[in-house]
């Protein structure tokens, strides 16, 4: 298992936490989710963040991804920081700047699949771009369902709009959260497959919280975050070694 | 079962609050009223027992029937007959009461009073028991007077002051003798009380020698019906009717009983208009909050509760809902009731004063109300809580809204709203009264059948407002979309805000399409620049259009005085016109014939004429009031209105046979036309007298405008009501609609609509469905103006449909207040909403 430094390997960075905490409560009920993380997300980089459940995993996720507020640290979104930024411009900054996969719930039940795929931009008030629409559409292989509401569409095919969605605009960076959580494996294959290609051919950014050993090997690289630090890293992952790093979480869990 | 009803009444208190207060806005006008008018008759029949206190028996004037040519007549009732009363051993007194209008000015020249509660009477010898003096004097003469001590407190004329005052006609300035107090219920009701000594009265109401009515009071130990049986001995038959004084008091109170109860119907009806709207509401909730806990209902299903009981746990619920509302209801009823009587004080009717009255009938019918209402309302969303499988508790989708097809619906939908048409336009074929009935089922039909049929009509007319929110971006576009979503639920909420501006529309159409008709008649019949007339409608002195005649400027006058008279076996009331100049003054149609009226030569309308079979140039033998008779010729026939019509007679061809002549109105014309001035110079003509009123055409206009302005505000205010519960319905809705959407506003807030955004997203949601409800409230309401108006129409020559533009856009903007008022709240909840939890809340 290769446990390199947590340093850049490029200068690019699309995404950095610096001491980043997070905590909830006060006194004797303060839990701390996040304990001084530092991590970086390198562009055109597939990353995922693992660990246990309760390990802070999506916390940091939707701290750096601008959803949730932090307690102290910094966040930089390229050269945004956005520890300083009101809720306006947060909104703005996930607008323009990156594209989210949720687990479930991803569309918007009265818009039709193409519709959904343009909301960040119609929301601006852009006009999205034709042949980059086109490109990303045909990947997903949704040329002949866009007209469809979501209701009509399965749940892999759902996932693959939500993915559209989030390339659509052609963010700094990507952030799913559990995006496969809800699919078959098949489905489940061909969304990573996107979003792996997405990075590989089209230089995206990509950061995503699972907790799928198979999910996790499509990554360039894997996070392991336990009791909100970061507590191991992975380049060049297989569903095996990611198997066996969090089998020996659970041993560890499980002796101390 | 009871138990976990309750507890879901508790878990959703917020979510129900709407509901709550939609009953609760119901009841507490059903109970408002209750208590308002139950206060109100205790309180009058309580005074009202008391004004009979002097008063054992009441010996009145008979009345003999009209017989062949002979007209009716009323018996006169002398001093002789007041004194033989007062000899019959029972009697301890008798009073001889005459009575008549009385105008008393204050201190700046104005009438006190409207006309109609200026009264006048006579004082009694040199103490009357009725009317204990509180300052001065017995009055003496016509040259003083008493007031009665609210009034004199109202004007502060003190004793010795002069006041202006007339009966009839001519001006007169006596001297105040003294101030009495009264229990009068006119007095009471904002009005004033004028006394003179008895000669006097006598003299001014134009009855010398006789009285009204004799109020005998019996001796201690008499019994009322002993008193009577021997003053029906002791007085002639056939000229005197007795009454004994609990006979009177229980009139009277049947009178206020029945006046009250007209009241009480005209309110409820109202009440029952806005709890029908928060019936919309109450089924809204309830679908929602029983689609929303399908998976527990289901669980519950599971673990072997009946169908039968989960019905009877949401009718538990509504129950608990219902009686919530009606206790809170009750309570702000109460304070209606309290507000209601406070308010008609400050509009200067004197309430009697009396306890409140809260009778365990209004409590009843309180809850009886509340509960029922909300139960029944609640009753198809429960059926549809049964039917939900227990499967359903497996499942880890929330069951989607009902997509049941509308079908079945909108056939229904359809046939109600073609057979309600069908009914109202056959109605308004119809004579007038006659299609009443038919235009009121038509009505209903109708409003039933769009009311069904709400939810297919939501998409188009939404549509249509597409162009208009595409300004608004994707905010607007998700609006539109999101208010199409539950096309049943849009429509429950827009129905609810439509029936309240249906009603008001029609009614602003009809309204403001009859007084213009009214006003066309009163305009287009008279050419006289002025009318002249009493304030309460009582018949002018002759000496008045004497004085106006020779009134410099003045070019012609002529009266019109109602004589009573026999043709033909039947009583019919001539016009006395002033032949010569009558025809300058009005304006009528002649049918046939000429327009001539003088000597034994008349006119006659054409609904009179056909009646008698008469033609231009026929005659007829009229029996005048003295019994003497005359042949007449009828000269020619006019087209008649509602407000003149009849048989018009020249008054010197009547004088001879008239003992009072009693003229209805005087109309003038002057050099000038109608202007300040000119007024000015009538009214000093007549001694600026306070129960005189000189009108000149655009006064009769205003007079009949703020009649109708009175009563359309009175119908606002009543209808504002059920507006207010259509509020309630849109924030109930929408507070729904957030929280059932929260995970969609949570996904829309995480890519990148700023809180800005959503919050014009749920109030463009909230004006879209107000408009579209406000949109066929005033389309109905013009339709069933217009209908109303061709029923009216047959009656009325000058009719014409008015269609209030201004209003309508006015009720239109209402509906989009409406709207934006009532997204305020959930408009900021959904901007709110923690996105994450929003998110992953499943």
């Amino acid at each position: 298992m290769t446990t390199a430094p947590i340093a850049d390997r490029t200068t690019a960075v699309a995404a950095r936490a610096t001491d980043l905490s997070k905590i909830y409560g006060q006194g004797e009920t303060q839990v701390v989710a996040l304990d001084r993380v530092s991590v970086g997300f390198r562009q055109a980089e597939f990353t995922a963040i693992m660990g246990p459940s309760g390990s802070g995993k999506s916390t940091l996720m939707h701290c750096v991804a601008g959803l949730d507020t932090f307690s102290s640290g910094s966040v930089r979104i390229g050269e945004t920081e956005l520890g300083s930024l009101k809720d306006k411009q947060l909104t703005r900054l996930r607008r323009d700047k990156i594209g989210f996969i949720f687990q479930a719930f991803n569309l918007l039940p009265t818009l039709s699949a193409l519709e959904n795929i343009t909301l960040p931009m119609d929301i601006a008030g852009r006009k999205p771009d034709q042949q980059w629409l086109d490109t990303v559409i045909r990947m997903v292989g949704l040329s002949d369902r866009l007209s469809h509401r979501p209701s009509q569409l399965s749940g892999g095919q759902q996932q693959r709009v939500a993915v559209a969605r989030a390339l659509a605009s052609r963010p700094d960076i990507i952030f799913g959260d559990e995006p496969t959580g809800n699919l078959d494996s098949r489905s489940g294959a061909e969304v990573l497959g996107f979003l792996r290609n997405s990075v590989r051919e089209l230089g995206q950014t990509v950061v995503m919280v699972t907790h799928d050993p198979v999910a996790a090997a499509y990554a360039d690289r894997v996070i392991f975050l336990a009791d909100g630090r970061i507590v191991d890293e992975v380049y060049g992952p297989t569903a095996d070694s990611v198997l066996d790093r969090m089998k020996r979480f659970d041993a560890k869990g499980r002796t101390s | 079962m009871f138990r976990t009803a309750l507890r879901n009444v508790l878990a959703h208190k917020a979510r129900l609050l709407m509901t709550v207060l939609a009953v609760m806005l119901g009841v507490a006008f059903v109970s408002g009223t209750l208590v308002f008018t139950n206060t109100l008759s205790a309180a009058l029949e309580k005074q009202s027992a008391k004004g009979f206190d002097h008063v054992d028996v009441a010996v009145t004037p008979d009345f003999k029937e009209a017989e062949g040519d002979k007209v009716g007549e009323v018996q006169e009732l002398t001093r002789a007959l007041v004194d033989d009363s007062a000899r019959v051993p029972g009697a301890a007194q008798a009073i001889g009461i005459v009575t008549g209008f009385t105008a008393i000015a204050d201190r700046d020249g104005k009438l006190i009073g409207n006309g109609f509660q200026s009264q006048g009477g006579n004082y009694w010898g040199t103490e009357d028991p009725r009317y204990p003096l509180v300052g001065g004097h017995a009055p003496k003469g016509e040259g003083e007077i008493l007031i009665d001590s609210a009034t004199a407190e109202r004007t502060g004329y003190e004793v010795g002051d002069t006041v202006r005052m007339s009966v009839d006609g001519p001006v007169l300035e006596p001297v105040i003798a003294g101030i009495f107090t009264t229990d009068d219920g006119n007095v009471a009701a904002g009005g004033s009380l004028t006394l003179f000594d008895t000669a006097s009265a006598q003299k001014l109401f134009g009855k010398a020698g006789t009285f009204d009515e004799i109020a005998v009071k019996a001796k201690d130990g008499v019994s009322q019906a002993a008193l009577r049986a021997q003053l029906e001995k002791a007085l002639p038959s056939g000229v005197v009717e007795t009454t004994t004084g609990a006979e009177l008091a229980d009139e009277q109170a049947e009178t206020i009983a029945s006046s009250m109860s007209g009241l009480k119907q005209g309110l409820l009806v109202f009440a029952g208009i806005a709890l029908f709207v928060g019936t919309f509401i109450i089924a809204n909730t309830f679908t929602m909050l029983v689609a929303q806990r399908t998976r527990e209902l289901a669980l519950m299903r599971a673990v072997g509760a009946s169908r039968r009981q989960v019905t009877r746990s949401v009718l538990i619920e509504a129950f608990v809902v219902g009686a919530v509302a009606a206790v809170a209801g009750l309570l702000a009823g109460v304070g209606i009731g309290v507000g209601l009587r406070s308010l008609m004080g400050t509009l200067g009717a004197t309430v009697p004063d009396g306890p409140l009255v809260v009778s365990p009938g209004t409590i009843g019918t309180a809850f009886a109300v509340g509960v029922l209402v909300t139960m029944l309302a609640a009753w198809l969303p429960g059926r549809r809580a049964a039917k939900i499988p227990p499967v359903a508790a497996m499942s880890s989708v929330h069951a989607k809204a009902t997509t049941k097809s509308l079908v079945l619906r909108n056939t229904l939908g359809a046939l109600f709203s073609a057979a309600g048409v069908a009914v109202v336009l056959a109605a308004t074929t119809m004579k007038g009264s006659d299609g009443q009935a038919p235009m009121g089922i038509g009505a209903v039909l109708l409003i039933t059948g769009v009311f069904i049929l709400t939810p297919l009509l939501s998409r188009p007319l939404i549509a249509a407002a597409a162009p208009v929110l595409r300004v608004f971006g994707m905010p607007g576009k998700l609006a539109r979309q999101n208010s199409v979503r539950n096309p049943r639920r849009t429509a429950a909420t827009a129905s609810a805000l439509m029936i309240g501006l249906t009603l008001i529309t029609g009614m602003t159409v009809a309204a403001g399409s009859l007084q213009k008709s009214i006003d066309k008649m009163a305009a287009a019949a008279i050419e006289a620049d002025y009318v002249v007339s009493m304030r309460n409608g009582n018949a002018l002195s002759p000496d008045v259009e004497r004085k106006l005649r020779q009134t410099d400027g003045v070019t012609a006058t002529s009266p019109m005085r109602t004589a009573v008279s026999r043709i033909d076996g039947r009583t019919e009331y001539l016009t006395g016109v002033n032949g010569a100049t009558f025809d300058d003054l009005t304006e009528f149609e002649t049918l046939s014939g000429a327009f001539e009226v003088g000597g034994t030569r008349v006119v006659a309308d054409e609904a009179t004429a056909k009646s008698y079979g008469w033609k231009a140039g026929s005659s007829f033998t009229v029996a005048y009031e003295d019994g003497r008779k005359q042949k007449l010729t009828v000269a020619g026939l006019y087209q008649g209105n509602d407000m003149m019509s009849g048989i018009m007679i020249d008054t010197a061809t009547l004088a001879p046979h008239e003992s009072e002549p009693a003229d209805m109105m005087v109309m003038v014309k002057t050099a000038d036309g109608a202007s300040g001035a000119v007024k000015e110079s009538l009214e000093k003509a007549l001694g600026t007298n306070p129960g005189i009123q000189v009108q000149d055409r655009k006064d009769l206009s205003n007079e009949i405008a703020q009649m109708f302005t009175l009563m359309l505000n009175m119908l606002y205010g009543l209808l504002a009501m059920a507006v207010i519960v259509a509020v309630l319905g849109v924030i109930n809705t929408l507070a729904m609609s957030v929280f059932e959407r929260s995970q969609e506003i949570g996904l829309l807030r995480a890519i990148g609509l700023d809180r800005k955004g959503i919050k014009r997203m749920v109030r463009l949601e909230s004006l879209v469905i107000s408009l579209f409800g406000g949109v066929l409230g005033i389309g109905l309401g013009v339709f069933f103006g217009w209908a109303a108006g061709e029923l009216m129409g047959t009656r009325m020559a000058t009719y014409e449909l008015v269609l209030p533009w201004g209003r309508m856009a006015v009720f239109l903007l209402l509906a989009a207040l409406v709207g934006v008022l009532a997204a305020l709240w959930p408009a900021r909840r959904a901007a709110r909403l923690n996105m994450l939890q929003a998110i992953k809340a499943e």
